[in-house]
C-alpha cells in the first residue's frame, strides 16, 4: 500500500493524523490496514441498510465505546448509572455535554459556570451557553513538563460546583501527562472541592500503548464514585478522522436521573444534528466486538505508541549530536503523538508542536537538521 | 462528595420516535407503519440505491483519497455540486460568484447552521427578537431548531386549509403582508411536510412579490428535490424563481431521501448573497459557528453525493433511481385514492393525489388515528399524516379498508 518515498522535499509535521512508518507521497497518512479491511466488508455487506441511526447513536457502538472507556467490570455500569451517546467527533461530544450541563447541572440554582479548561474547546462551552470559562495552569513553561503543583493550586482555588475539563490522555494542549500519583492527588481535590470533572479522552491506547492504562485517570475517578462526563475521540486510535466518530459518556451518581437525562439528550441532539453519521461508528463497533479484530487493533496501538517512543529517543539523540541549543530531555519525557519543541517560529509545524508519527526513518535526519538550522540561523 | 439535589424534567418525548417504538412492540402480523420517515420498497424494505452501492465501493477502493479531516465547511466538490443541483447549471448567481455552500449534518444541520448565523448576523447584531415564521403545520423540528438557536419569537403562518384540504393562499399572503419587515420565513421548497400541498408556480409568484415588497427573508427547506415529482428541475422551481427575482436567501438541502443516505447525514446549506464580498464574510462567520458544534463534517456521505453529481454516467443512473422512488409513491397515491373511492368511504379523497412527496395529510381526526393504531395496528401521526412509503401492494387493501372503517364509525 503506497510507495516508500526516500526523497522528501517537504515533511508534513503539522499533519494532524497518526502516520504509520510508511507514508503516502503527498505526505498524508495511510488508512490503517485493519480499518481499510473493515470498510471493505461494510461496503459489500448486503444486510446493512442506510436508515437513520437512533438519535443517541448505534447501540452496539455506544456499548463498546463505554466498555473501552470504563472497562468490563465497572460498578457504575452494573448499577445502571452510565449513559453513552454517539456524537459527531469529540467536538460534538463536548458541545452536547456542555448543553446538558447547562440544562441539568445545579438546575435549581441556575448554574452557568465557571468552567475551568486548559484547551481550545472553550469556544464550544461559550456557544453552548456557558460563558464563564476560565483557564487553569497545567504546565511549566520553559521546562515543557506538566506541572502538578500549578494544576492543584488553581483547582483548590476554584469555587465549588465548578466544572473542570481534564485531559485523560496526553493530547492537548501539552503533550505530556500526569503520573498516577499526581492523578490521585487531583481526584482528591476534585472530591473535596466538589468539582465536576469533564474528561477529554483522545487517542486512547496511543500514549502508554495500552487502552486500559490510558483510561486509568478516568476509571480512578469513577471508582471513587464521582459524577462526571467524558468526551471520547476515536480519530487517532482508529485512523477515522473524516468519519467524525465521537462518544459522550455520562456517569451519574444515581440511576434515577438516567432516563430524564436521556430524554434531555435526545431533545438536544434533535436540534444539533438530529442523528449521528454511522460509518465510523460501525467500523469501531466491528473492531471492538470481534476478538480477532480487537487483538489486531490493540497490537496496532501498542506498536504505534512504541514507535513514538523510539522516534522521540532518536530525535533527541540526533539533536544532541548536532549540538542543537537547549535541552531536549522533554522530548522523551513527553508522551503521545505530539511533542512541543519550544520553537516559536517553524514553517513546518504550528506553535512549535509537531506530529511525532510523521517522522520516520527516511526523514529523521532532515527533520533534525532543520530544527537545528531553525535554532541556529540568524533571523 | 454530595451530589447537588436536582429535579431534571423529562423532555417532551419526540412524537415520531415514540411512534416507531410503539410499532416495534406491536406483535400483530398485520401491523403497518405509516409513520416511518424513510423510503420503503414494495416489500417494505429499506432501499440502498444501486448507484450509491456502486459509489461506496469505489470510495473504499480508492487509495488516493485523503481520510483525514475535511475542511470546516466541508468537501469542496460536494458543496459546489450540491448548490448547483439546487440552483441549476445555468444559474446566474453561481456565475456571479455569490453562491456558497456549507456541508452540514443532514437537513437538520443545515437549518441549525443557518439559524445560528441569522440569530447573530441577519439584521443587526442580535436577532433573538426577530420573528421567525413557520408554516401551520410544519415539520415539528423547525420550531426546535430555531428556538434552540436563540430565536424567541417563532410564529405560525397560515398554510393548510383543513376544511378544503388545500393551500390557504389568502391566509398565507395575509400573514406575509402583516409580518414585521425583515421577518424570516421558513418555506418548504417542495413536497411540504406534513401536508404534501405545495403552492403552484403562480402562487409562488404572488408569495415572492409580497416578500420582496416587505423585505422578508426566505429560508427554504429542501429535503425532497427529485423525490417529489421525479424531476430535479421541477422540484427546485420555487428556489430558482426566488433567486431569479434577486432575493438573498438560504436553502437547507438534505440528501437523506433522494440519495437514501439517511444514515450518513448529508446536507448542504446553500447561501445566495448579494455579492461575493458578502458571501465571503458570511462563510467566515459560518466557519466559527461550525467549529463550536461539530468542527468539521463527516466525509462519507458527501463523497458519495459529490462523485455521483460530478460524473455524467453516475448522475444519469442516480436520476433513474430517484425516479423509481418517486414513481412508486405516485402509484401508491393513485391506488389508495382509487380504493377509498371504490369503497365509498365518506368524504373526498382527491387530496391524496393532489398532494406530493412522501407525506399525505389524510384529514383523519385524532380519534380516527387512535382507532387505527389500537384496533387495526396501523400507525400514523396524530395529525393524520401518513407516509406513502409505508404502503405496499400487499397491505394497501387492508389499509384502505381500515381507513374506511375508521372514517365510517369514529368521529
Amino acid at each position: 500500500m503506497g510507495d516508500l518515498n526516500s526523497n522528501y522535499s517537504f515533511v508534513s509535521l503539522s499533519c494532524v493524523a497518526l502516520c504509520l512508518e510508511h507514508q503516502r507521497e503527498d505526505g498524508h497518512a495511510l488508512v490503517p490496514p485493519l480499518i481499510w479491511k473493515i470498510k471493505q466488508q461494510i461496503s459489500t455487506d448486503p444486510t446493512l441498510h442506510a436508515d437513520f441511526a437512533p438519535a443517541l447513536g448505534l447501540p452496539e457502538f455506544t456499548r463498546r465505546a463505554t466498555e473501552l472507556a470504563l472497562g468490563r467490570e465497572c460498578r457504575a455500569v452494573v448499577e445502571n448509572r452510565v449513559l453513552g451517546i454517539q456524537t459527531v467527533g469529540c467536538t460534538g461530544a463536548v458541545r452536547l455535554g456542555a448543553q446538558l450541563l447547562r440544562c441539568w447541572y445545579n438546575r435549581s440554582t441556575g448554574w452557568r459556570g465557571p468552567v475551568y479548561i486548559p484547551s481550545p474547546f472553550y469556544a464550544v462551552f461559550q456557544a453552548a451557553g456557558l460563558p464563564d470559562v476560565r483557564q487553569y495552569r497545567c504546565w511549566e513553561a520553559g521546562q515543557w513538563a506538566a506541572s502538578e503543583g500549578h494544576v492543584l493550586e488553581d483547582l483548590r482555588a476554584a469555587p465549588e460546583q465548578a466544572v473542570v475539563v481534564l485531559c485523560a490522555t496526553a493530547y492537548c494542549p501539552v503533550a505530556t501527562d500526569l503520573s498516577q500519583k499526581h492523578w490521585k492527588h487531583l481526584a482528591h481535590v476534585l472530591e473535596r472541592r466538589k468539582l465536576f470533572p469533564f474528561f477529554l479522552m483522545l487517542g486512547q491506547g496511543l500514549c502508554l500503548g495500552d487502552p486500559e492504562q490510558d483510561a486509568w485517570p478516568l476509571r480512578h475517578c469513577v471508582s471513587l464514585g464521582l459524577e462526571l462526563f467524558c468526551a471520547q475521540s476515536f480519530s487517532h486510535s482508529f485512523g477515522l478522522y473524516g468519519e467524525r466518530v465521537g462518544h459522550l459518556l455520562l456517569v451519574l451518581k444515581q440511576n434515577t436521573l438516567l432516563l430524564a437525562l436521556q430524554s434531555q439528550a435526545e431533545s438536544a441532539v434533535r436540534s444539533l444534528w438530529s442523528r449521528p453519521a454511522t460509518l465510523g461508528a460501525r467500523v469501531v463497533a466491528t473492531v471492538l466486538s470481534n476478538p480477532a479484530n480487537l487483538a489486531e487493533w490493540r497490537e496496532g496501538v501498542r506498536s504505534a505508541a512504541e514507535r513514538c517512543v523510539l522516534i522521540r529517543e532518536r530525535l533527541r539523540e540526533k539533536l544532541r549530536l548536532l549540538g542543537a541549543p537547549g535541552s531536549w530531555d522533554h522530548l522523551t519525557q513527553q508522551g503521545g503523538l505530539y511533542c512541543c519543541t519550544g520553537l516559536n517560529t517553524c514553517t513546518c509545524c504550528r506553535g512549535g508542536r509537531l506530529n511525532v508519527t510523521a517522522i520516520n526513518s527516511c526523514n529523521m535526519d532532515y527533520v533534525a537538521e532543520s530544527i537545528h538550522l531553525a535554532l541556529t540561523s540568524p533571523l | 462528595f454530595a451530589a447537588p439535589a436536582v429535579e431534571v424534567p423529562q423532555a417532551t418525548p419526540v412524537a415520531v420516535f415514540k411512534l416507531t417504538a410503539d410499532f416495534r412492540e406491536d406483535s400483530s402480523p398485520n401491523k403497518v407503519n405509516l409513520g416511518v420517515g424513510a423510503y420503503r420498497t414494495d416489500d417494505n424494505q429499506p432501499w440502498v440505491l444501486p448507484v450509491v452501492k456502486k459509489v461506496e465501493r469505489m470510495i473504499v477502493e480508492d487509495q488516493s483519497l485523503n481520510h483525514e479531516y475535511l475542511p470546516i465547511l466541508g468537501l469542496p466538490e460536494f458543496r459546489s455540486s450540491a448548490s448547483k443541483i439546487a440552483l441549476g447549471d445555468d444559474s446566474l448567481a453561481i456565475l456571479e460568484n455569490r453562491v456558497g455552500g456549507v456541508q452540514c449534518l443532514g437537513g437538520t444541520g443545515a437549518l441549525k447552521i443557518g439559524a445560528e448565523f441569522l440569530r447573530r448576523w441577519y439584521y443587526g447584531y442580535n436577532n433573538t427578537a426577530t420573528p421567525v415564521y413557520v408554516s401551520a403545520p410544519t415539520w415539528e423540528n423547525h420550531n426546535g431548531v430555531f428556538a434552540d438557536a436563540g430565536f424567541q419569537d417563532i410564529r405560525p403562518y397560515k398554510y393548510w386549509n383543513a376544511e378544503k384540504r388545500s393551500l390557504d393562499l389568502a391566509g398565507f399572503l395575509g400573514d406575509l403582508e402583516s409580518a414585521p419587515e425583515h421577518s424570516i420565513f421558513v418555506m418548504h421548497a417542495c413536497a411540504h411536510n406534513p401536508t404534501g400541498i405545495d403552492p403552484t408556480p403562480e402562487e409562488w409568484k404572488q408569495i415572492a412579490e409580497v416578500m420582496k415588497r416587505r423585505n422578508l427573508f426566505p429560508f427554504f427547506d429542501s429535503a425532497y428535490q427529485g423525490f417529489a415529482s421525479g424531476s430535479l428541475e421541477k422540484d427546485a422551481w420555487a428556489v430558482r424563481y426566488f433567486v431569479s427575482q434577486g432575493f438573498e436567501l438560504f436553502c437547507a438541502q438534505s440528501f437523506s431521501k433522494n440519495f437514501g443516505l439517511y444514515n450518513e447525514r448529508v446536507g448542504n446549506l446553500t447561501i445566495v448573497a448579494k455579492d461575493n464580498e458578502n458571501l465571503t464574510r458570511v462563510l467566515s462567520q459560518m466557519e466559527k459557528i461550525v467549529r463550536t458544534i461539530w468542527s468539521n463534517p463527516p466525509s462519507q456521505g458527501a463523497r458519495v453525493v459529490a462523485l455521483t453529481l460530478n460524473s455524467p454516467e453516475l448522475f444519469a443512473e442516480w436520476q433513474e433511481n430517484v425516479k423509481t422512488m418517486a414513481d412508486r409513491v405516485l402509484l401508491m397515491r393513485a391506488q389508495l385514492k382509487a380504493k377509498l373511492q371504490a369503497l365509498g368511504t365518506p368524504g373526498t379523497w382527491d387530496h391524496i393525489t393532489q398532494q406530493i412527496g412522501m407525506f399525505s395529510f389524510t384529514g383523519l381526526t385524532p380519534h380516527q388515528v387512535e382507532y387505527l393504531s389500537k384496533e387495526k395496528h396501523i400507525y400514523l401521526m396524530a395529525s393524520g399524516r401518513i407516509n406513502m412509503c409505508g404502503l405496499t401492494t400487499k397491505n394497501i387493501d387492508y389499509v384502505a379498508e381500515s381507513i374506511h372503517e375508521a372514517v365510517s364509525t369514529v368521529q
